[in-house]
């Protein structure tokens, strides 16, 4: 008991530092322009589909994408969920123009996705970023500035503010090869964010953080939401997507399985009741109707479906257990994944 | 357009001064400088000329190797980095970041053979006592050699622009090569009847002509450079790295990147 309290110690007497200098960024003001949502839809893509071809000939066609239709509306946080290789990163490449569509055509704000006026309006964070190691934040910041056409007047200004805003305000010249993930990861968001875009595209932006690291990034991303920006960002760890997007689309082999509002997936994805009584000499009356249940002294802990909900109580009743609480049980975002990313396909939304 | 441009210009030319590249062509202009002296003790009356056919010879395959070495890694590093992802995500167009890329490594290469010019003059100061306005007559050599470099280094970043670094670097080296003996191609055409000599003339012309962008052996000798020549060599170094540059961004434009 002692050993395990001195280790806390020593982890939050380590964290302290860290801790401050977050503290300390997120006292820094960004500013960000006041969004007026012009079009109801950030992006609409409409049949993007991707064949890579393979083989040494090149001649063998493999999906990468199929038919992906999808809607994201101006200023919620839309998570794109889905196993490695499910063809987020394949969309958001297409979509950024890294990469072209087979077929499909998508739009964002309103505009041709290929539309160079549409880019100086998005941010893009790619998965586990690499950057120019040989400048230092502020010489890659102020880089990417310019190629985004931001003005020289209140540039540097703009960039230290990002700076300081990601805990990145002491590191001045120090080059970014000698940066860690963490630290890369902030610089990877500072750059996606420098000219106050309206949408902001981040691929797996936790990938490879520490808990710490983690809590930083969807603090940052908390705060993007709050100022009225668009998120889209591809993940595969559920928590995260549960705790910051409004929507999730759920993607596996190419296809799309799922789309819908966090909070309503969850519920619909596991409609189980929780049913507490006095009185365990009812369970056997029950036989049949509890598929699971704990009995401490006399007071049972049932599973339940919901359908069985009135005939368990009405048997209940008839047995005169005495009820002590009923509690409907909300699936986690996990089971609807797991729901959508373990079948063929064909019970696809 | 300006602005992105030249962004992506100082960021190559920044690289490549980051990538302590220029501290080996110190170190070369520095060993020159060091052994000026022992040209008058091995060569006594031809030392000019073995300094002035060394040193220019030095400039320019420097430069060749230094515009294959990092031009092959210019675009093949940034899709391999991904950093390529960054920039193509932004309102940058694709003949945006090539014409960059070229004009970063142009500079680079610029900046190298200027420094290493100032170190020939001193090596020359030192081996002859004095500079005569003859002397101003080797920086037509210079001028040529850079004109050979805007070839090059469109040839390099056309590789790069669809080939491995590996394979770049062994392409661009070759055409250097051939295109160094274009006008023993040239001639092997003319005396060559059939469709082996129709073969030969279109390969002559079609490899850039890197002998007539040489005159080192012309101005070691003090023989003047035709005014006509000078032009004519501007003109085709200009037409042709601009037709290769051309190539690179039609194939780029149209490139997947995975």
């Amino acid at each position: 008991m002692s050993l395990f309290f001195l280790a806390s110690k020593l982890s939050l007497a380590n964290q302290g530092s860290d801790r401050s200098r977050i503290a300390k960024g997120k006292n820094a003001a960004v500013r960000f322009t006041p969004i007026t949502h012009s079009c109801m839809h950030a992006i609409e893509i409409q049949g993007f589909s991707k064949n890579y071809a393979v083989g040494f000939w090149k001649k063998q066609l493999q999906p990468a994408l199929r038919s992906l239709n999808l809607t994201v509306e101006a200023g919620e946080t839309f998570g794109f969920l889905g196993p490695n290789g499910a063809g987020k990163t394949t969309t958001l490449k297409l979509l950024l123009g890294i990469t072209f569509p087979t077929a499909g055509s998508a739009k964002i704000l309103g505009k041709d996705f290929r539309d160079p006026e549409v880019k100086s309006r998005i941010g893009f964070l790619p998965e586990q970023p690499y950057f120019y190691d040989y400048l230092s934040a502020p010489e890659l910041l102020d880089y990417y500035a310019q190629l985004s056409g931001v003005p020289a007047a209140g540039r540097a200004q703009r960039i230290q503010e990002l700076l300081q805003r990601v805990g990145l305000g002491d590191v001045r010249n120090k080059h970014l090869r000698k940066f860690s993930k963490g630290m890369l990861q902030r610089v990877g968001i500072a750059q996606a964010i420098v000219h106050d875009p309206e949408v902001i595209f981040l691929d797996e932006p936790m990938s490879g953080l520490d808990p710490l690291g983690r809590h930083e990034v969807r603090e940052l991303i908390q705060g993007l939401k709050d100022a009225g920006r668009t998120i889209f960002f591809s993940t595969h760890i559920l928590s995260d997507a549960e705790a910051l997007c409004d929507r999730v689309a759920v993607i596996h082999k190419g296809e799309l399985r799922g789309v819908g509002v966090v909070n309503d997936l969850r519920s619909s994805s596991a409609d189980k009741v929780e049913v507490i009584w006095q009185g365990a000499k009812a369970l056997p009356a029950l036989a049949g109707h509890v598929p699971e249940s704990h009995v401490t002294g006399d007071t049972v802990r049932a599973t339940i479906s919901a359908e069985d909900l009135d005939l368990v109580l009405e048997k209940l009743r008839q047995e005169r257990a005495r009820l002590t609480s009923v509690t409907p049980l909300r699936g986690t975002l996990e089971e609807y994944f797991l729901a959508k990313t373990s079948g063929t396909g064909e019970e696809r939304a | 357009m300006t602005s992105r441009l030249a962004a992506i210009t100082l960021n190559t030319f920044r690289e490549a001064i980051r990538d302590r590249v220029l501290y080996n062509l110190i170190l070369f202009v520095l060993l020159l400088v060091a052994s000026a002296p022992l040209f008058g003790a091995i060569s006594i009356d031809i030392e000019r000329l073995v300094l002035v056919n060394l040193s220019l010879t030095s400039i320019s395959l420097f430069g060749v190797i230094i515009a294959i070495f990092i031009g092959t890694g210019l675009v093949s590093k940034e899709i391999e980095k991904k950093t390529l992802y960054t920039i193509l995500s932004r309102p940058v167009r694709r003949w945006e970041f090539i014409l960059g890329k070229y004009f970063g490594l142009l500079l680079t290469l610029v900046v190298n053979t200027g420094l290493m010019t100032l170190g020939f003059y001193a090596a020359l100061l030192i081996t002859t006592h004095k500079l005569t306005p003859a002397d101003a007559r080797l920086l037509v050599a210079v001028y040529f050699i850079i004109l050979q470099f805007l070839i090059v280094t469109a040839i390099t970043l056309l590789f790069s622009s669809f080939s491995t670094p590996i394979f770049s670097a062994v392409f661009s080296f070759a055409l250097f090569v051939i295109g160094t003996f274009a006008e023993d191609l040239r001639s092997f055409a003319a005396m060559t009847p059939g469709p082996a000599g129709w073969l030969a003339t279109v390969a002559g012309y079609a490899v850039p002509n890197f002998a007539s962008l040489n005159v080192i052996s012309q101005v070691a000798h003090d023989q003047p450079v035709s005014g006509s020549l000078i032009a004519f060599n501007t003109l085709y170094a200009l037409l042709y790295s601009a037709a290769v540059t051309a190539g690179a961004v039609l194939i780029f434009e149209r490139r997947n990147l995975k």
